[in-house]
């Protein structure tokens, strides 16, 4: 066993801010941003990719955080559950309808949640119960009984249409160009 | 203010991402821990050779049993009983022996995680495995193997209680109805596991704790007792926890002690984080009961007693007493009149890890038995179950009910109101149980199998000892409210700020409410047995009316008027008709403090406007400075809340599978401070007793070999397997206490197993199954089906 691997050059955006950092090629890309970026926002629920709440978005898609390096994240766009709001007086329209809706309690599970359906609202702007329920499948909550959860997508859902210049949350969508 | 369905004070800063959770906290410098955990069920330690371990660059210490000396010590028995005559705890490295697989035998820390879990690997143990017991029924045979070897038999207690005069009623029974009931072991499984942050400062001397767990100032005494410091040079901190559902309530897990004997050994802060394997081999597990029941039954249906024998799988270790039992046999009873009532348990030592309080804490266990009970009747006599149910209740009129036994706290188990009735025929009307035999007949001859199922509860909550409150008014009009137990999702934050809101008249959203923090708050116990909002809330209403009292004292002095004469509305004591003569609680905040400088122009405004010539001194003798006040809460008994749950399910005969197409809750804990928050409380805890009923299940193998130690294994519901959940209330107010409620945190989950056995076996009855034990997987359902036929 090598104590000290070698590290790893890796350059990343994250909600719109460039990152570059030398980093363990075993690094999970979660740890990564907890405890390098301070992104402490994305929880760490089960470490095998099951709860869900480590979910992230990349360049878009959400990913788990926990299955993933941080080197295989070089060159990727990210956003977490921290670059979601449009600005620290306002909610981004998911979060919005979450709290309307008391789909959260302990908030433990919910950045991933958020991570999720922002995306799945993105690609399926009203979706039926089915759907909604279907989606969240990936994610773990011990608190909620799902109930409140499925309601404040289907809000989230109606709040969007009703002003899609909310949609796109963070500056973090947009891929990095290619050094 | 109380019973508005606002939304939470709390859900902006967890919405951004913003919340602080203990693995959140990263003090500069801060190093890693794991644990080695014993890979065996049970096994005699030789010789622990770590000097690879600790000769690993990164590597800070390699701590085993010899390093901690007289500080490996047993845990405390946290709760002890007269019964319990052979209780065992853990120490916080296993020293000599392992009994179960998790214990932890060597703590490592070092640089970061990896390089910690590096070294774990690098330990070379040498361990003589020994004879396992994972069966507690075996465990208590003859010949079984010894999980403690000074223990006889594994028997940890025998409490034998009796009410009224059993053998008689027995004699005189129409029918006498036998049955075994099994329940396997489960747990909590907060999706946030548990962790510690330590961090040390030698030159104020302070030991500063963060821990996930619900009982923040019992740790923080029982550090200060261990490491031999002064107590208020210890801070226990629990700051937001990612669910608790009990599993949390267990203190010292062993890194509760280890990670702060690190920090100051090493003098840098230590964190430790539990992982998913580590939360589902190693923190505490509950349910896990087999139970022997009789009962003796008039032909009318009605019970005229009950005798039930029970085992308790207890694990390795009983740190929490025997306090699931004590509920399990208290609450069993439930909402019927049993007059005549002899139950014993056994407690069972086995090589698995301890058990301690799960969400219904004893009560799933004693709801599934009773309740299969009334099955029984129901099916010996040809009645509906609801029917006799109905023949069987306490009446409104009947209370306080005096079950005849002493409650897990000590106290009386007295039921101080209801009205258990009503509550079904609500709970059958919402479910539409009177068109449903027909609905059921007609799928059958479609060849469809649908099944109603109900299932009613007692639970006692808001138990003692105490918990007090501090309200203080900031000179900006805003409210700060610390208490000292937790809130690991509950929405204290909000329900205890609309207490205050309600007695201050202002704004739920203008009070800061702090919980878990030592710091801020020095006395209480913690939160557990659905005590919170029972115990704090009534602890910061007190508090909150002095504040008013007070606020309406020194304004009809400023003001000079009489108090009578003073409201308090929007966060201002004014005069009553006389529009503009008013003063802000803000305002009486500044004036209330008197001291030499004021700060900001309003603060001078009011001190020159309000601060008159006096002739002594500013705070009369026995007056304290500012508008706070302290408050406490001791209630004289548990307060006794109750539900009756309705599901309609469709049975699949050839899968096996199981669909919920109803589910129908009647819940009552008296007053509701925020039904909003209330119903979410009950969501949560209808699928953690669905997910008990049908999913999760702790497996052991015959080694005592854990099986399910990852998410892939331990089954907990998603959104695809949670049902719509439909609530009605009925409110009836506690007497007990000044805000009338009563607890609804583990209600959700107690009934769950019992309404999904009756459910499954009245879809089933054409195919003659009965259940007898709980969870129900697919293939058990079919073992059961093919069984019968």
């Amino acid at each position: 066993m090598s104590p000290t691997p070698a590290l790893v050059s890796v350059r990343l955006r994250v909600n719109g801010r460039e990152y570059t950092a030398e980093v363990p090629p075993r690094l999970l890309l979660s740890d990564f941003l907890r405890y390098r970026l301070g992104l402490t926002g994305t929880h760490v629920g089960c470490e095998h990719g099951v709860c869900g709440a480590r979910t992230i978005q990349l360049d878009g898609a959400p990913v788990r955080s926990c299955l993933m390096l941080a080197v295989q994240a070089d060159r990727a766009a990210l956003t977490t559950v921290e670059g979601l709001a449009p600005g620290p007086d306002r909610l981004h329209p998911v979060q919005e309808a979450f709290r309307l809706e008391h789909g959260l309690q302990c908030g433990f599970c919910t950045p991933g949640i958020l991570m999720t359906v922002t995306a799945f609202l993105h690609e399926h702007p009203s979706p039926s119960e089915a759907e909604i329920r279907r989606e969240l499948a990936g994610h773990l909550c011990r608190c909620t009984g799902y109930q409140n959860i499925v309601r404040a997508v289907r809000r989230a859902s109606l709040l969007l249409a009703a002003d899609p210049g909310r949609a796109t949350a963070g500056a973090g969508r947009d891929p990095v160009s290619s050094p | 203010m109380i019973g508005a369905r606002i939304p939470r004070n709390e859900d902006p800063r967890l919405l951004r991402g913003l919340g602080c959770f203990v693995d959140d906290v990263n003090p500069a410098g801060v190093l890693h821990a794991a644990c080695l955990r014993s890979p065996h069920a049970h096994a005699r330690l030789g010789s622990i050779e770590a000097s690879r371990a600790r000769a690993l660059p990164g590597v800070q210490l390699v701590v085993t049993a010899a390093d901690l000396g007289e500080l490996n010590e047993p845990g405390p028995l946290l709760i002890p009983h007269p019964t319990l005559t052979h209780p065992r705890t853990q120490r916080p490295l296993a020293l000599d022996e392992v009994r179960y697989v998790g214990e932890t035998v060597a703590f490592v820390v070092a640089d970061d995680r990896y390089v910690a879990e590096d070294a774990v690997d690098l330990i070379v143990v040498d361990y003589e495995p020994l004879p396992v017991v994972t069966d507690a029924e075996r465990a208590l045979s003859a010949g079984a193997p010894l999980v403690h070897g000074n223990v006889p038999a594994n028997r940890a207690a025998r409490f034998p209680q009796r009410v009224g005069d059993p053998d008689h009623a027995f004699r005189q029974a129409a029918h006498v109805l036998r049955e075994r009931l099994v329940i396997e072991r489960s747990c909590g499984s907060p999706i946030e596991g548990r962790g510690v942050v330590a961090e040390h400062d030698p030159r104020t001397g302070v030991l500063r704790v963060w821990t996930s767990t619900q009982a923040p100032l019992p740790i923080k005494n029982g550090l200060a007792r261990m490491f031999g410091l002064p107590e208020f040079q210890v801070e226990v901190i629990a700051p937001d926890v990612g669910g608790g559902f009990g599993t949390k309530i267990m203190l010292f897990y062993p890194e509760e002690i280890l990670v702060p004997w690190a920090t100051m050994r090493l003098g840098r802060p230590v964190k430790w984080t539990e992982d998913r394997r580590e939360h589902l081999i190693a923190a505490n597990q509950e349910r896990g009961q087999i139970h022997d029941v009789e009962a003796a039954v008039d032909g009318d249906g009605r019970i005229l007693a009950l005798r039930d024998h029970f085992i308790h799988d207890t694990g390795a270790y009983t740190p929490y007493g025997i306090v699931v039992p004590i509920i399990t046999a208290t609450q069993l009873p439930g909402p019927y009149r049993l007059r005549n009532y002899e139950v014993e348990f056994e407690v069972a030592y086995t090589n698995k890890v301890a058990v301690s309080p799960y969400r219904g804490a004893g009560r799933p266990h004693g709801a599934f038995v009773m309740e299969r009970v009334i099955g029984l009747i129901a099916h010996q006599l040809g009645l509906e179950p609801a029917e006799v149910r109905r023949r069987n209740f306490i009446q409104p009129d009947e209370f306080p009910w005096d079950v005849g036994l002493t409650f897990q706290d000590g106290g009386p188990t007295r039921y101080d109101s209801g009205n258990y009735p009503a509550g079904l025929e609500m709970a059958l009307e919402h479910a539409g149980f009177a068109t449903f035999r027909a609905r059921q007949a007609e799928a059958r001859n479609q060849g469809r199998y649908l099944g109603v199922g109900m299932g009613c509860y007692v639970e006692g909550t808001g138990i003692g000892p105490y918990e007090g409150a501090h309200v203080r008014v900031e000179p900006s009009g805003r409210v700060f409210v610390a208490t000292g137990l937790t809130t690991q999702g509950q929405g204290h934050g909000t329900t205890f700020a609309q207490i205050v809101a309600e007695t201050l008249a202002c704004e739920a959203s203008a009070v800061t409410v702090v919980t878990g923090d030592t710091r801020k708050f020095n006395w209480g116990a913690g939160t557990y047995a659905s005590r919170a909002l029972v115990t704090s809330g009534n602890a910061i209403h007190a508090a909150a009316q002095q504040v008013r009292a007070k606020a309406l004292r020194l304004a009809s002095e400023l003001l000079e008027v009489s108090p009578a004469d003073l409201e308090l509305v929007d966060g201002r004591v004014r005069v009553k008709g006389a529009p503009g003569k008013e003063l802000t609680l803000g305002a009486l905040a500044t004036v209330a403090n008197p001291i030499r400088y004021a700060y900001g122009k309003e603060a001078a405004d009011a001190a020159l406007r309000l601060v008159k010539p006096r002739a002594g001194a500013v705070l009369a003798e026995g007056e304290a400075p500012g508008l706070e006040a302290f408050g406490y809460y001791a209630p004289p008994h548990s307060t006794f809340a109750s539900g009756c749950h309705v599901a309609i399910v469709e049975v699949d005969p050839v899968t096996g599978n199981v669909t919920l197409l109803r589910y129908v809750v009647q819940h009552d804990c008296g007053t509701m401070v925020n039904p909003t928050v209330v119903e979410g409380q009950i969501q949560g805890g209808v699928a953690q007793g669905i997910g008990g009923a049908l999913y999760e299940k702790i497996v052991y193998d015959e080694a005592g070999q854990p099986l399910t130690s990852t998410y892939m294994d331990f089954l907990m519901p998603t959104a695809m397997e949670i049902p719509e959940i439909e609530i009605v209330h009925l409110e009836t107010p506690s007497p007990l206490n000044p805000l009338g409620i009563k607890g609804v945190g583990e209600a959700g989950a107690i009934p769950g197993p019992a309404v999904l056995a009756e459910a499954i076996e009245d879809a089933l009855r054409p195919l003659g199954v009965r259940i007898r034990e709980m969870p129900l997987s697919p293939n058990r359902i079919r073992e059961l089906i093919e069984q019968a036929q």
